[in-house]
């Protein structure tokens, strides 16, 4: 418990300090969280779109293969990351390796399933209930994605938020990629995982406070945007 | 106005739905009267018909054949639905939605979304989120939106069961007005009253079979069924 209240009194100075480590490190967790989240966004969101709106022989085959990667083991993610981008392997030339852009490689995998499956479900369903008027007006594929992810933007941010949470909190597979190097690679998890590991069970969690209060202050953010659209009524 | 997707010719043409026919074979030589009234009791296939000829349920067999070819038909038909389908958008946006799949400009779409929200009696609610209508108001939506585009034929199901008697004469006005304008109109109905106003031939479905297809005034006099009578007594048909 004595940790517990040293962890929260030392979050509280970190912060009013403006501890330029600490700085440093969570603007690097998000820097790399909504990268993460932009690029997966970019491929998850129309992914889903086609899931939904397209028939073809093995639509439902890809569906359970995309659910099913939801699950996906972090620790596989980096280290598969790993051997592609490592000096022996397919991708090793472009020296990317113990990067902030290995971090957000591993984190996209990761996270692209779990938003194109949530963000499936809700456009699905909007397709169903859209379905009859949209073929009556005679719509073309693409315009039919973008009606779709227009129409269901709430939806949609609930899957981004989704994703965000999954891939700020994520810590094996960005240490594995990532290295943990100080100044270089090191974000809130894989400092936590650091100091708990050398003892600093106080230090770990002030930054496992930190981590929290900028995961809900990133929700809280999104979820005011939402509101105060006028037309955010359904 | 020529209308050169008719005549329709429809031939042996059956719906199917998880291997059951739900209505059909039907054959029937649709020549262009200006409104086809679909009228029979409820769930004798009326709304299954009118999405068949418009290409929205599959065909199980026969064929329907149009005038023009398919790509024409599907450019320059509009559908108004028993249960009216609304984006999740302002009533504007509805509006202007299918003038902006043809790439009207949005000033030019704004006006003529304007011009039809009065026409159906919205205008004090353009800004209003338009699946938080009331029922009727959504009907008149529908059908606003249907007509915003010209098109050359309008399939209707049931397009005034929500709506009250005022609300219903405006909506047949606006009807005879694209009917005039050379909009040919399929609609279905259970309110025989409008039938008799805005028909210019019948078709009297039966347990999905088509049982009568006539010039509505002789429809009305005398109907050439035991059962299209007995539908039209009011009477329970067999
Ligand atoms: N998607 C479907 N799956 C299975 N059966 C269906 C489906 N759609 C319609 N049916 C059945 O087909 C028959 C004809 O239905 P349809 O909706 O065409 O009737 P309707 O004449 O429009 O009736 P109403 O006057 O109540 O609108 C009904 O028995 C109905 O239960
Ligand atoms: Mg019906």
């Amino acid at each position: 418990m004595d940790d517990l209240w040293h962890g929260l009194a030392q979050a509280f100075w970190l912060v009013v300090r403006f501890d330029p480590a600490l700085v440093e490190i969570a603007a690097r967790s998000l820097q790399v969280t909504l990268s993460a989240l932009f690029f997966a966004c970019l491929i998850a969101m129309p992914l889903a779109a086609f899931l939904a709106v397209r028939r073809f022989r093995y639509r439902r085959t890809v569906i359970a293969v995309l659910n099913a990667l939801m699950g996906l083991p972090p620790v596989v993610v980096g280290l598969i990351v790993y051997v592609f981008l490592s000096r022996a392997g397919p991708f090793g030339v472009l020296g990317l390796l113990f990067t902030p852009t290995a971090m957000i490689i591993a984190q996209v995998i990761i996270i692209v399933p779990l938003i194109a499956s949530i963000a499936h479900q809700s456009l699905r369903e909007l397709w169903h209930h859209y379905h009859d008027l949209l073929i009556s007006m005679n719509v073309t594929q693409f315009q039919k994605v973008t009606t779709l992810l227009w129409d269901a933007r709430r939806a949609l941010l609930t899957a981004a938020l989704a994703g965000f949470g999954r891939a700020i909190g994520e810590v094996g597979a960005i240490m594995i990629v990532g290295g943990n190097i100080d100044h270089a690679t090191r974000v809130l998890t894989t400092a936590i995982a650091l100091e708990t590991g050398k003892g600093e069970f106080a230090f770990a969690l002030a930054l496992g406070f930190i981590l929290i209060a900028l995961a809900i202050l990133v929700n809280l953010s999104i979820h005011w945007v939402g509101k105060t659209e006028r037309e955010g009524q359904w | 106005m020529v209308n050169t997707l008719f005549p329709l010719t429809v031939t042996g043409a059956t719906a199917r739905r998880s291997g059951r026919d739900l209505i059909g074979p039907i054959d029937l030589h649709l020549s262009g009267a200006p409104c086809t009234m679909v009228i029979g009791p409820n769930g004798s296939g009326k709304t299954t018909l009118l999405r068949l000829l418009s290409g929205a349920a599959r065909l199980g067999a026969g064929q329907i054949n149009w005038a023009s070819d398919a790509d024409y038909l599907r450019a320059a038909q509009a559908f108004v639905f028993q249960r009216p389908v609304m984006l999740r958008r302002t009533v504007l946006q509805n509006l202007c939605y299918p003038l902006q799949l043809r790439g009207v400009s949005r000033v030019q779409a704004r006006r003529r979304a304007e011009e039809w929200a009065a026409k159906v009696g919205l205008t004090d609610l353009l800004d209003r989120p338009a699946p938080a209508l009331s029922g009727g108001e959504q009907q008149k939506l529908a059908l606003a939106r249907a007509l915003i585009t010209n098109p050359k034929v309008l399939f209707l199901d049931e397009p005034c069961a929500a709506l009250d008697g005022r609300a219903m004469r405006e909506v047949e006005a606006i009807l005879q007005a694209a009917k005039t304008a050379g909009t040919r109109l399929i609609m279905s109905t259970h309110d025989m009253g409008q039938a008799r106003r805005l028909a210019d031939e019948v078709l009297f479905l039966l347990h999905g079979k088509l049982h009568e297809h006539t010039p509505a005034a002789e429809f009305f006099a005398a109907p050439q069924t035991p059962q299209a009578a007995a539908f039209l007594n009011g009477d329970i048909v067999e």
